[in-house]
């Protein structure tokens, strides 16, 4: 099963890198955002493959791609939140929003538990500064977000996905 | 074209096209710089260097701006001196306080900025950087909190070294410098060449350290201590130490050695000599047998990684010789174990190398036979500063002693092998005299010697013709590479993978200049244009060693003992 889910996705980056002609640098960030958006997250696999593609070690790809916030290298969970952390969603309180998310689920930014169920990203600015703190669950925007609601919306979520 | 600019209200000289840095030193005027590097282009991303340029609102980086001739400058005004001071004070706000116990004490850039700027309180507290060590590779150790994060190594890997190994990793506060998927030096792409520990202004990238594993075994009365020092040590350790060198150095070495505590002392040169005779061997047999592939010198470990990751193509090519190290090493645990009457596990054979890389082959995939390895530690020519510093020993003082036997001589070819294109000039050499009988002059490898990091010659010697190309820094290999696909045809390809051979190694003294670096070279060709033993044939020491000891020892008279293996590595490239 996982042999089969490897060869799947590497045959998946191939069709994402067919598009491209290779030896290009500047394709690259379009590139692994593609690939991003396919399989939920760069893997170790598609950064080798990227590389090779444009030319470039994998520590350079590596390099630029942990310098954007909007690469992750862990697949990313069933419920992906994203909560806001601009200036002002900060000055609303964002930060005691983040604490809790930790707290609630036990994980770090960027991080995925073990099943596999959430993950969460801070970013920098969603454009809702009036409506502060946000989070985004799934794409879906939450506004005006106050630390002690999120005990039982991570709750429901929790419930949704294990009983889908 | 050359103009007056205006500096501290003096007028000075500049030409055209160079930068505000490079006016100013060639006047006699000091700007501090920590990020530049000569010969790399400028980033200009520590802003040290910054002046104060009369019209332009904001401070000027000197290393990177060219010079114009309306400018007037002021390159120490208070403005500036506090620009400057503030830099390093941020520098130093998140930097660990252990400079007493750092490997770059009294010899670290930032230290000594620091003192510079006349810094005497931390006026600005930061948090400090989470430590992290990295002692995974087997040659350089890394301390993320001592990185300043001026990105010296990342462009020393990249653009000489062209290996690629580390970058930026992450962004802001978490920056830190790490090879693909920030994993350990282990795994990763890393050739061991160690030219970012030279570049490295702060320890956050050093040689890890054998001393107190040598120190211990030294302590070990039932144990033979045996040392071998490369051509390159006597001069390296009278530059660490700071005194003059001069011939008499090469054997007052041995003493200091043996006042350390070492029971034998022998040269590497032996060691090269043999790898000379091996590779002549091998370049006559591929002529005669008229083989159109060249024969890639191996004496380099760290080209020999890059080739078996980068270039997994020329493995079957690569001489499978030993490196001198590795050859000195086996005979120590073969004729001098049998000679000394030890078994070879009681042996413990140390090396001083002007090189990284050399630790890193020691523990190499078949440097070892039934459990015992060639070589149980490398050290590098500042650590043997360090120990002989430790033990207190008076080099100015010691008496002038000869190596043991059967290692004690080597040729003079041996130690211009430490030079860019020595070992390639020793082999041809060796070739020249074996058919004609007669010496080459040396005028005919001034091609080989100096120039840019790709050199080629060829060799007529009777009715044999033999191209030499001749690689040091490993960007060169991209000219080798198109220079054969354009149809050239080489028989002997010498790589080395630092700048200008070993005499640029990472275990030399750090604040070599480039003059210094010059009169190494310098210094080991007058000593050949002198010395009697030229090459390796003429050499006693390598006869006896050939047609008697090798010989008669069973173990090794197959001379396989002297060859390895090399083969494709796995890693994130």
């Amino acid at each position: 099963m996982y042999y089969i889910s490897m060869v799947l996705m590497s045959t998946k980056i191939d069709l994402i890198l067919k598009k491209y002609k290779p030896g290009r640098r500047e394709d690259l960030i379009p590139m692994l955002q593609e690939i991003q958006d396919d399989s939920g997250y760069l893997s170790e696999e598609a950064i080798i493959r990227a590389g090779s593609f444009v030319g470039l070690s994998t520590t350079k790809i590596y390099g630029l791609a942990t310098f954007y916030d909007q690469f992750r290298f862990l697949p990313a969970g069933k419920v992906q939140i994203k909560i806001c952390n601009g200036t002002s969603c900060f000055l609303n309180g964002s930060q005691y929003v983040i604490n809790k998310i930790m707290e609630e689920t036990g994980l770090d930014p960027g991080q995925t538990g073990r099943d596999g169920i959430f993950s969460y990203e801070i970013e920098t600015c969603m454009g809702g500064c009036n409506h502060g703190p946000v989070i985004s669950v799934n794409g879906e925007y939450h506004t005006h977000i106050k630390a002690d609601q999120l005990p039982e919306l991570i709750k429901k979520l929790r419930y949704i996905i294990e009983n889908e | 074209m050359v103009f007056t600019i205006q500096v501290n209200n003096k007028k000075i000289r500049a030409e055209k096209g160079e930068t505000i840095l490079s006016a100013l030193n060639r006047n006699g005027i000091i700007i501090p710089t920590l990020c530049r590097m000569k010969d790399f282009t400028p980033t200009g991303a520590c802003r040290m260097c910054v002046v104060e340029v009369e019209g332009r609102d904001r401070l000027v980086t000197a290393c990177s701006q060219p010079v114009e001739e309306w400018m007037k400058i002021k390159t120490h005004s208070p403005r500036v001196i506090t620009a400057r001071k503030t830099i390093v004070e941020l520098l130093l706000s998140n930097h660990p306080d252990d400079c007493l116990y750092c490997d770059r004490n009294l010899d670290c850039e930032l230290q000594r900025l620091a003192e510079e700027l006349n810094i005497s309180e931390r006026r600005i507290r930061s948090k400090k950087i989470k430590p992290r060590l990295d002692q995974s590779s087997p040659a350089i150790v890394r301390e993320l909190s001592k990185c300043i994060l001026c990105g010296r190594c990342i462009r020393v890997c990249e653009e000489i070294i062209t290996s690629t190994s580390i970058d930026f990793i992450n962004k802001g506060k978490s920056t830190h410098v790490g090879p693909a998927m920030d994993r350990d030096f282990n795994f990763s792409s890393c050739i061991h060449c160690g030219q970012c520990v030279v570049v490295c202004p702060t320890a956050a990238l050093h040689e890890k350290h054998n001393i107190t594993e040598v120190q211990e075994y030294l302590n070990k009365p039932e144990i033979l201590k045996v040392i071998q020092y490369s051509p390159l040590v006597p001069v390296g350790i009278a530059e660490e130490l700071g005194i003059r060198y001069n011939r008499d150095f090469d054997r007052i070495i041995n003493s200091v050695l043996r006042k350390i505590g070492f029971d034998k002392v022998f040269n590497t040169g032996t060691g090269t000599d043999i790898c000379i005779s091996e590779l002549t061997d091998q370049l006559m047999e591929r002529i005669e047998n008229k083989a159109d592939k060249p024969l890639y010198i191996t004496a380099c470990p760290a080209w020999v990684k890059y080739a078996e990751q980068f270039m997994p193509s020329v493995i079957p090519d690569l001489s499978t010789i030993k490196s001198p190290q590795q050859i000195t090493g086996v005979l120590i645990k073969t004729l001098v174990a049998g000679q000394s009457a030890v078994k070879p596990e009681k042996i413990f054979s140390v090396s001083v190398t002007p090189c990284t890389a050399m630790k890193f082959e020691a523990r190499r995939d078949g440097m070892m036979r039934k459990g015992i390895s060639d070589v149980d530690a490398v050290l590098t020519i500042r650590e043997l500063a360090r120990l002989i510093r430790l033990y207190g020993i008076d080099v100015t003082n010691a008496d002038q002693e000869p190596a043991d036997e059967p290692m004690e001589g080597r040729s003079s070819v041996s130690a211009i092998a430490e030079v860019s294109g020595g070992l390639a000039e020793g082999v041809i050499r060796s070739a020249w005299f074996r058919i004609s009988k007669t010496e080459a002059e040396r005028q005919l490898f001034k091609k080989l010697r100096s120039g840019n990091s790709f050199r080629e010659a060829s060799f007529s010697i009777g009715e044999i013709e033999i191209n030499v190309a001749v690689v040091d820094g490993l960007k060169g290999l991209e000219k080798l590479k198109a220079s054969q696909a354009a149809g050239k045809r080489y028989d002997l390809i010498e790589v080395m993978t630092c700048p200008g051979g070993c005499i640029n190694g990472a275990g030399l003294t750090f604040n070599g200049s480039k003059d210094e670096k010059k009169s190494r070279a310098k210094m080991i060709y007058q000593a050949d244009e002198s010395d009697a033993v030229s090459l390796p044939c003429k050499s006693p020491v390598l006869r006896n060693l050939y047609e008697k000891l090798i010989k008669e020892n069973k173990e090794i008279s197959d001379k396989k003992i002297f060859y390895t293996h090399f083969e494709k590595r796995n890693v994130l490239l």
